[in-house]
Formats: C-alpha cells, structure tokens, sequence
C-alpha cells in the first residue's frame, strides 16, 4: 500500500506548479485580450444604449427604422456576399491548379499570392482607382480591343467597388482553401471512381466535402472583411454607396455622434460575431 | 481528376495570378511616369518622383511612427503571444480551448470597430497620450496573427526535447533559448512577418487613435491620395512594395513560402 500511495503528492505539487506556470504564461496575452479588447467592446455597448437621459435605444431605431439606413445595412451586407461569391468562384479552382504545381511554378504562383496580400490595402486601392479612370488601362484596353467604342465609366460605380474588393480579398480565399486541397489525398478520388463513381459524383461526393474546412474558413473570414471594408468603399465609390463602416468613420470623425456611430458599431460586431459562430458549427460537424 | 478539370483550374489559376498582380504592377508603372498624370502606356521613364517622397508633408515623421509602432508591438506581441501559445498547447491550462479561440477571435472582427471602441475607452479612463495608445491598440491587431501562428507551430513542437536538454545539463531557459527557440524558427519568423505587417499597414484601427501631429503611414497615404494624387504616392508604394519582396524572398529562402501558407492558414 504505501508503496504505492507515496509518489502520488510528489505529481500533484507538480501538476499544482505547471498549471500555475501555464496561468503566468497565459496572463500578459489574457490582460491585453480583456483590457484592450473586451472591455472596450462591453464599453462600446454601452455608448450605444446609454444617452442624456439614460438607457435609449434611439441610435438602434435610427439604424433599423430609417430607410436610408436599412439601405446602409444592405448595402454592406451585398458589398460582403458579392465579394465571398466571386472570390470563392475563382479561388476554388484555382486552388488545384496551386496544389499540383511543384517548384519554381509553385513558388511564383505563392509569391504572386502573399505580395498582394503584403501590399497595403491603400496602395492597390488606389492602382484600382488609376486602373479604371475613364482614361484608364482597362477602358483603353477594352477599346484596343474593340470591345467598346467610347470610353465607359467605372470608377465609382458598384463594378469598381466589387473588382476592387475582390482583388483585395482574393489571397484571404485561396490561402485557406490551398491548405485544405494541397493535403488532399488523390487516392480519395481514384477510390471513387474504383468504385464507380463518375468525375462528377467523386467531385461532389468526395472532393467537395473533404475541402468544405478550407471553405468555411476562407467565406468566414473574406465576408467578415468585405463587409467591415472602409478603404475600398471609400476610395472606389465613396459616397455614393454610404456602409455601416463610412457610416461609423463618419459618425465619429465628421458628425461627432458617438452613440449613433457606436450602434453602428455594435450592428457591424454582431454581423461579425454571427458569421464567425455560424462557421465554427459548420466547420465542426462531420463532412 | 479529368483533363477538363486540370486545364480549367490552371486557367483560372494564371488569371488569379495576373488579377493579383495588376495592381500592383500599376503603380510601379505608373511610379516612372513623366508627366504628373497618371499617362499609361508610358511615354518615357523618369525617376522624378522618386525623389520628391522625401518632400512630402509629414512623410519622415509618419514612417518613423508607424516604424516604431508596428516593431514595438510585433516584439510584444511575439512574447506574449509565444508564452500564451506554450500554455495552451502543453495543456496544462484550464480552458485552453476557449482561450485560444478568444486570443484570434480579435482577426475576424470588424478594425473600425476596434478603433472606436478603443477611442470611447481611453476617453472614459482618461488616457490621452497619442502615442502610447495607437502602441497599446496595435497589440490587439498584431497579437492574434502571433497566437495562431504560435499554436499552430507549437502544437507540431515535441517538448520532451526541451527535458532532453535538461537531462543533458541545461538549466530550463536555457533549454528553451538552445532547443525551442531554434527548432521554432520558422514559426517565429511567420508570425513576425505577418504580425509587422499588419501593424505597418493598418489603417481602420489607427485612424481614431491618431491626432493631427501624430499620423501613421497608411493614415498620411490616404490623405495625400485625397488630397492631391500624383506619381509621388506611386513611387512611395513602390518604395514599399519593393521592401516587401525583400522580405518575401527573405522569408521564402529561410521558411519556403508553401509552409507560410500552410501555418498562416
């Protein structure tokens, strides 16, 4: 018996010691999250309820009972699902073509997608913006071309915003994606036709599910940013297409309205928080 | 996969390539121009504005802070962000799970809003130097790019070598110094790169910290685009894309870039 009972308090005073340790290590990161981030959120809350006379929710009727801006809401909520369709629709595929390139081709095609993605969102904001001028590359190209004949406007029209948003958020799709499909074993799919299955069916059966994570994670995380985004709406459409993000920045830099802008603040977090819930279940669940 | 789907997801493959790349060969094109408008195809070549980037507005003073900010808060955020990562994945941690989702949850949520709530809170508590809060702010955006990176690097990393050390004569920090630190090289290396550059080119949070003496970067770019746009701000970009490629290659000599995409997810 006491052979056996002895060594048992020498592993619990160092169980004691390496949680305590794990507490210290986790403490500076923990105060930065619940100072600077939490409470500044719980804070941000409560600027948005709490006017002259108390608890209001006059900023949120604002938000929802005006049509202005429920059109604000949506135009935000159609900037986001735009641009995750379309940088889905195109990184998807691309994403193969990435898994199965070896070497220097693999190592140019990475490049072209981190350089991007290392380059501010101001500089291509603005490329865009000399891009698609009325006298611009894209307009001279399409009339080389014969495409068109007189020069069409594109900058600060809808198109603009969406190329723009989507150039931008384009690595934030297939980066996700690649690391899913690159580990993806081909045998999956050679079973699956061993067993009959046609390249369609082991596509959708086989391929799609296997890669849905990378999915989730990149539509999670490219509508997340393309709904919130304030340097391209700002810079390719301004005010023509006003968004709970220039709606913030405005009510905060120009209007001086904190309780309204933080409403609008709090409406953009839920969204947030929505979809990033929303793809922690589905990426949970068994494909 | 069928031939069909091979040729398809190459095509689209090369024309993602070329998307991401026009911008950004725009303004390097565009950086050389010879007149003050933006007059592509060129005309001639000329490295005039290359030389006014040092004569614009505020430029020396922006660069230096945002400099300074994005350094200072990657260092921190490598610290705290490394020791939070060891005691998520030795799992020792009561709630380790939960935590680690918290510490990247602040990558998927909106940098305005961050800004604001930021502002109204060091209004509230009366915290009011420029400089120590966009430092204070920029650890919020760099942090979670460091912990994901970390956790990820972290959970591959086999600590018993750390006690091998140990057995071997080295004292604890030593052991982690000799055998972690090396071994997690590449990691480090990553969510440094990703960290920097995340302060370097944030905007959104910064705009609401800043003050009209104290303006990054990003938030002085913006203003000279709005302002007045001429070839100076292409060969500033330039300037800047071309420090990037610097790392990049950097990093892809060190690391390989296929496992920076891997880790950085």
């Amino acid at each position: 018996m006491t052979d056996v009972a002895l060594p048992a308090p020498a592993p619990t005073a160092s169980v004691d010691r390496e949680r305590l340790t794990a507490f210290g290590f986790a403490l500076p990161s923990f105060l930065i999250l619940a100072g600077l981030f939490a409470l500044p959120l719980v804070l941000l809350l409560g600027v948005s309820v709490i006017g002259p006379d108390g608890l209001t929710f006059v900023n949120y009727r604002r938000l929802f009972g005006t049509a202005f801006y429920l059109g604000v809401i949506w135009n935000s909520l159609r900037l986001g699902v735009l641009t995750t369709l379309i940088t889905l629709a195109i990184s998807y595929p691309a994403s193969f073509a990435l898994a199965r390139a070896r070497g220097a081709v693999r190592s140019v095609l990475l490049a072209t997608l981190f350089l991007p993605l290392a380059a501010s969102v101001i500089v291509k904001a603005f490329a865009w913006t000399i891009l698609l001028r009325s006298d611009g590359v894209v307009n001279a190209t399409l009339i080389a071309l014969g495409i068109i004949e007189d020069p069409i406007r594109m900058i600060f029209t809808e198109t603009a915003l969406v190329v723009g948003a989507v150039n931008i958020f384009l690595p934030f799709m297939i980066l996700p994606i690649y690391a899913v499909v690159a580990q993806l074993d081909p045998r999956y799919a050679e079973a699956a036709a061993t067993l009959g299955a046609s390249p369609v069916t082991a596509f959708c059966r086989v391929i799609v599910p296997l890669t849905l994570p990378g999915v989730i994670a990149g539509v999670a995380l490219v509508f997340s940013l393309s709904v919130s985004a304030y340097v391209v709406p700002t810079l390719l459409i301004g005010e023509k297409y006003p968004t709970l993000a220039t709606t913030i920045a405005k009510a905060y830099l120009l209007a001086r309205e904190p309780g309204f802008g933080a409403a609008a603040g709090v409406v953009l977090l839920t969204i947030a928080i929505i979809v990033v819930a929303l793809s922690a279940r589905l990426g949970r669940e068994p494909a | 996969m069928t031939r069909f789907a091979v040729v398809f997801s190459w095509v689209m493959a090369i024309a993602l390539a070329l998307f991401l790349l026009a911008p950004l060969a725009v303004i390097a094109a565009a950086s050389f121009s010879p007149t003050p408008v933006f007059d592509l195809p060129l005309t001639g070549a000329s490295l005039r504005w290359y030389g006014r980037i040092a004569r614009l507005d505020g430029f020396w003073p922006s660069l230096w802070l945002s400099l300074q900010i994005a350094l200072l808060s990657t260092m921190l955020s490598l610290v705290c962000g490394t020791l939070a990562a060891i005691a998520i994945t030795r799992g020792k941690l009561p709630g380790a799970g939960v935590f680690a989702t918290a510490l990247v949850s602040p990558l998927m949520m909106p940098g305005l809003v961050l800004g604001i709530a930021l502002l109204q809170y060091f209004r509230a508590i009366g915290f009011t130097a420029t400089w120590s809060a966009l430092l204070l702010a920029h650890l919020v955006v760099t942090l979670p790019y460091v912990a994901r990176t970390m956790i990820a690097g972290l959970a591959r990393f086999d600590f018993t070598l750390v006690e091998a050390a140990r057995t071997l004569g080295c004292t604890y920090p030593g052991g982690v110094l000799r055998v972690m630190v090396p071994v997690l090289a590449p990691s480090f290396l990553i969510a440094g790169l990703f960290s920097f550059l995340a302060s370097f080119d944030n905007y959104p949070v910064s705009i609401f910290l800043a003050d009209v003496r104290t303006k990054t970067l990003p938030i002085r770019m913006l203003q000279y685009i709005e302002e007045a746009p001429d070839p100076t701000l292409a060969a500033l970009s330039t300037l800047i894309l071309l420090g990037t490629v610097v790392l990049l290659f950097i990093s892809d000599r060190a690391v390989g870039l296929h496992r920076m995409a891997g880790t950085a997810d």
